[in-house]
């Protein structure tokens, strides 16, 4: 099959960037939209041209690496999927399709399809973790957990790190992935000790790093390819509440 | 060069025991003069990295990524393994240990394995504490589940990401410690040689993937923990960035590679579609319970499967081994598909891929039965392939899927270069020649907790490492040379794609290389990769400046690296003239066709010494002791 592409380009930083037309000829529709963009850019390097920059890492949806906004949607129009699963037989031949990176003020954009998401390294860095040293640790079963909280602690640890939240969010806000951790740890019986600290230097973090607030759409929970819950960010703002009421942090 | 395992003396079940007191300690105001460089954020990385920065060293960690969690480690479905013996069933430490050195076909350390399933408890215990959450039982218990063809249910898990959860426990225990600034993290580096003084390892030169800089690091000691090579075969279950430079370039410095030969090819798996495939992806073997294996009997018959009357097809597997049938181990079913497929009578449009019929299960127990079982896989299966498992057979394929050889390292982890640790599956370890399922979770979690704090404080007091800084002749001699190479790469100005020449590297490995070998097919490679590496230094086309983000030529790096690698993983299977576990020679088969070890001749590491590109290298040994499990044939009787 054969695609229209209107792939955003951008040198560097603090370049202007603008969309460039390509075009996939002799894709197949079994190819995943990665691979798409592999082809094209194999013909770029064969004539000596700039391949189109673009993060990508383990191609089955769980290192959270790719990073796309296909026709304006982050990850492309399949539900609960990364982009990298993403195939081409989801278009039509002929299609003209835009790609964009992620936007979002925390996250610049380092080239072409490449953006730099380590605020949210600095998020979790803030407090997104247990504090125990190795060495310490209890029997693994000398803390009984219920099935049900645990369950629901996975649901939401399941977060891959992408970023699609926030790229979908009009206000760039990273509630859903930061809730999702906090919801992760203040489930479980381990994160207890931390669990107003831990709320509170996150949502700081969130804030000094640019990332806005939010203001319920819901368009997060609509393109997170783990299908993460909007009700994380419920449990969030009551945590932080708690935090600040209860334990006057 | 002599080869010094370093191994504690004394009954197994006590040596690490021993050795933990007999090593030396840091004093605990001292650890933070010390700088140690781990790169590689995986499980071996990141615990490791994590652990020394709560011990109070100052530690300096490296990763290609843009954040030290996307790490490969992540993809890692299955679980981990353990010797809680929670389940009551006759678990124990000893039993862990026997399997994994009968499972790796006995080309293991055994002191490394023993510790190793000592060491499987103390894990699961620190990832609890992180948070981790694994399954558990309605009453609050851990769960467990048998893995692999293991008697005993020694396998935790979480979900089908087992390795995303372990690995974001390191990841946050490591974001603890930048955050209490004993760690410094640089991501988007990549780790380009590695800077030998004076014999001792003492830093490394990366390459700043955003702004192209040559940066040189300065250290005490240097920790390499970036996983394997499985993507010198070009198509792998391995993520596309994972790559075997930085071992490669420590080999290059004189850090011997043990047993690259031995790599691990996985039977389900996502057929190819085409030639712009760039992954392959895994799908559980538990599918091989129900599923029927065949291909047609004619060659090249085209017929869509259900057009194809069961006198006309071969379920090999159940007419050559009818006792195991479908369910015979992962290397028997590889091997097989490979040769149906080669004879001509693989399906698909490539071929190269054989059915997996569920239309017995299906009409046995009912649909509802079967999607109970493998409704998430058939979901994935149809979602990659477009294809509908209830109504047309499934099709699979060997892919290779994890490396058992690796750099060569003593008891301490510390490779043939003093100060130069390795971990996790970039060591040649404790896997033998063949990896139980649900144990190289287990291995980078151990080597990064509970072996690697310990070893290193011992070198450290032990050595006397004068301070040197970035201003030595040795940094700006490796910086020229990473430069040079960058140069290089982008002068050559050819017309041939990176890509291009990555598979036919592959293609290369695959063929003659890959699931059944001989010595014909690993001169034919032998002979060919040479080739392909002038082609590639001549023509390939590498475009861009190096001065800042260029993907190309940071594959270009790795593709030149896969060129020379490639070359001794052939070399060493040519050598290898035996078969065990994922290393098939043809010529060495029972009459039943079963991999035939040839104990008397064969029973050592072969760890390889780099003599320069092209010349061939020096094999040293270091014989294998097997004083608690002994070795006898595998049968499938």
């Amino acid at each position: 099959m054969r695609l229209n592409l209107k792939i955003w380009r951008q040198a560097g930083p603090g370049a202007a960037g603008r969309l460039e037309d390509y075009t996939a000829s002799d894709v197949s529709s079994d190819m995943s939209f990665l691979e798409m963009l592999d082809v094209v850019n194999d013909s770029l390097v064969r004539q000596g041209k700039d391949a189109i920059a673009f993060d990508s890492d383990c191609r089955e949806g769980i290192c959270g690496m790719c990073s796309l906004v296909i026709n304006g949607v982050p990850h492309g129009p399949d539900r609960g999927t990364t982009v990298c699963q993403l195939h081409l037989r989801r278009f039509k031949e002929g299609d003209t399709i835009t790609v964009e990176p992620w936007r979002a003020r925390a996250f610049p954009v380092i080239k072409d399809l490449v953006v730099d998401r380590s605020a949210f390294d600095r998020i979790i860095i803030a407090g997104g973790y247990v504090s125990v040293n190795c060495g310490g640790a209890p029997d693994g079963n000398a803390i009984l957990i219920p099935k049900e909280i645990s369950e629901t602690a996975m649901d939401s640890a399941a977060c891959i790190g992408c970023g699609a939240c926030v790229a979908a969010c009009k206000n760039a806000s990273a509630h859903l992935f930061m809730s999702a951790k906090i919801s992760h740890l203040s489930l479980l019986p381990q994160g207890q000790v931390e669990r107003y600290r831990r709320v509170v230097a996150m949502i700081e973090q969130a804030d000094a790093d640019g990332f806005g607030s939010c203001s319920n759409e819901g368009e997060c929970e609509a393109v997170c390819p783990k299908e993460i819950s909007i009700s994380n960010i419920a449990r969030m703002t009551r945590e932080y509440v708690r935090a600040m009421l209860v334990a006057g942090k | 060069m002599r080869l010094d395992a370093k191994e504690p003396s004394g009954p197994i079940a006590s040596k690490w025991d021993r050795h933990q007191f007999e090593m030396k300690l840091v004093n605990p105001a001292n650890k933070r003069k010390y700088t140690i460089i781990v790169v590689g954020t995986g499980l071996a990385g990141a615990s490791a990295a994590a652990s020394l920065g709560e011990l109070g060293y100052n530690v300096l960690n490296f990763c290609i990524q843009d954040s030290p969690r996307r790490a490969h480690s992540i993809a890692a479905q299955g679980g981990i393994n353990a010797a809680k013996n929670y389940q009551n069933d006759g678990d124990s430490v000893y039993r862990l240990f026997y399997d994994t050195v009968k499972g790796g076909d006995y080309r293991s350390r055994e002191s490394n394995v023993h510790r190793l399933a000592q060491l499987s408890v103390n894990i699961i215990d620190q990832c609890v504490a992180q948070g981790v959450p694994f399954a558990r039982e309605y009453g609050g218990l851990l769960d467990n589940r048998s893995f692999g063809g293991a008697q005993v249910s020694r396998t935790f898990y979480a979900r089908g990401q087992t390795g995303q959860q372990l690995l974001l426990g390191a990841y946050q225990s490591l974001m603890r410690q930048v955050h209490a600034r004993t760690v410094r993290l640089f991501a988007r580096r990549e780790m380009l040689d590695l800077v030998v003084i004076n014999g001792k390892a003492r830093g490394i030169t990366t390459r700043n993937l955003v702004t192209g800089e040559i940066e040189r690091h300065v250290g005490d000691a240097v920790i390499l923990a970036t996983g394997g090579y499985g993507t010198a075969y070009y198509l792998s279950t391995n993520a596309v960035n994972s790559n075997v430079t930085a071992s490669w370039r420590a080999h290059k410095r004189g850090a011997l590679f043990a047993n690259p030969c031995f790599t691990q090819i996985h039977p389900t798996c996502i057929p190819v579609s085409g030639d712009h495939q760039s992954k392959l992806t895994l799908m559980s073997e538990s599918l091989r319970n129900d599923g029927r294996v065949w291909v047609p009997k004619k060659q090249r018959d085209t017929r869509p499967p259900e057009q194809i009357p069961e006198a006309e097809r071969d379920y090999y597997l159940e007419r050559k081994y009818p006792s195991f049938g479908n369910l015979v181990p992962r290397d028997v079913a590889s091997r097989n598909a490979k040769q149906a497929c080669d004879d001509g009578r693989g399906v698909g449009d490539s071929g190269l891929s054989v059915y997996l019929d569920f239309k017995d299960a299906i009409e046995r127990l009912g649909p509802d039965a079967i999607k109970e079982k493998y409704g998430n896989l058939f979901h994935m299966y149809q979602k990659i392939t477009d294809e509908n498992p209830y109504k047309v057979p499934m099709r699979i394929y060997p892919a290779m899927h994890y490396t058992m050889g690796g750099l060569w390292v003593d008891y301490n982890l510390m490779s043939t270069i003093a100060g130069l640790h390795v971990l996790g599956e970039a060591n040649f370890s404790d896997h033998g020649a063949n990896r139980l399922g649900a144990s190289a979770l287990m291995q980078g979690l151990a080597d990064g907790y509970f072996v690697i704090p310990y070893t290193i404080g011992h070198y450290l007091a032990g050595e006397s490492l004068p301070k040197v800084t970035t201003d030595h002749d040795a940094f700006k001699e490796s910086a020229d040379r990473v430069q040079k190479q960058v140069n290089q790469l982008l002068s050559i100005k050819g017309s041939r794609g990176i890509r291009e020449i990555h598979r036919a590297l592959g293609r290369i490995m695959w063929d003659d290389v890959g699931m059944a070998r001989t010595e014909e097919s690993l001169k034919r490679a032998l002979a060919a990769i040479p080739k392909l590496r002038e082609d590639f230094w001549h023509n390939v086309s590498v475009p861009g400046t190096p001065d800042n983000l260029n993907q190309s030529l940071e594959y270009a790096g790795r593709v030149a690296d896969y060129l020379e690698f490639a070359e001794l993983l052939a070399l060493d299977a040519l050598d290898r003239s035996e078969s065990c576990g994922g290393h098939f020679r043809e010529e060495s088969q029972t009459p039943d066709g079963e991999a035939l070890r040839d104990d008397a001749n064969y029973s050592y590491v072969a760890a390889w010494e780099f003599k320069g590109v092209g010349k061939e290298p020096e094999l040293h040994k270091e014989p294998l002791n097997f004083e608690e499990v002994h070795p006898t044939q595998r049968s499938y009787k």
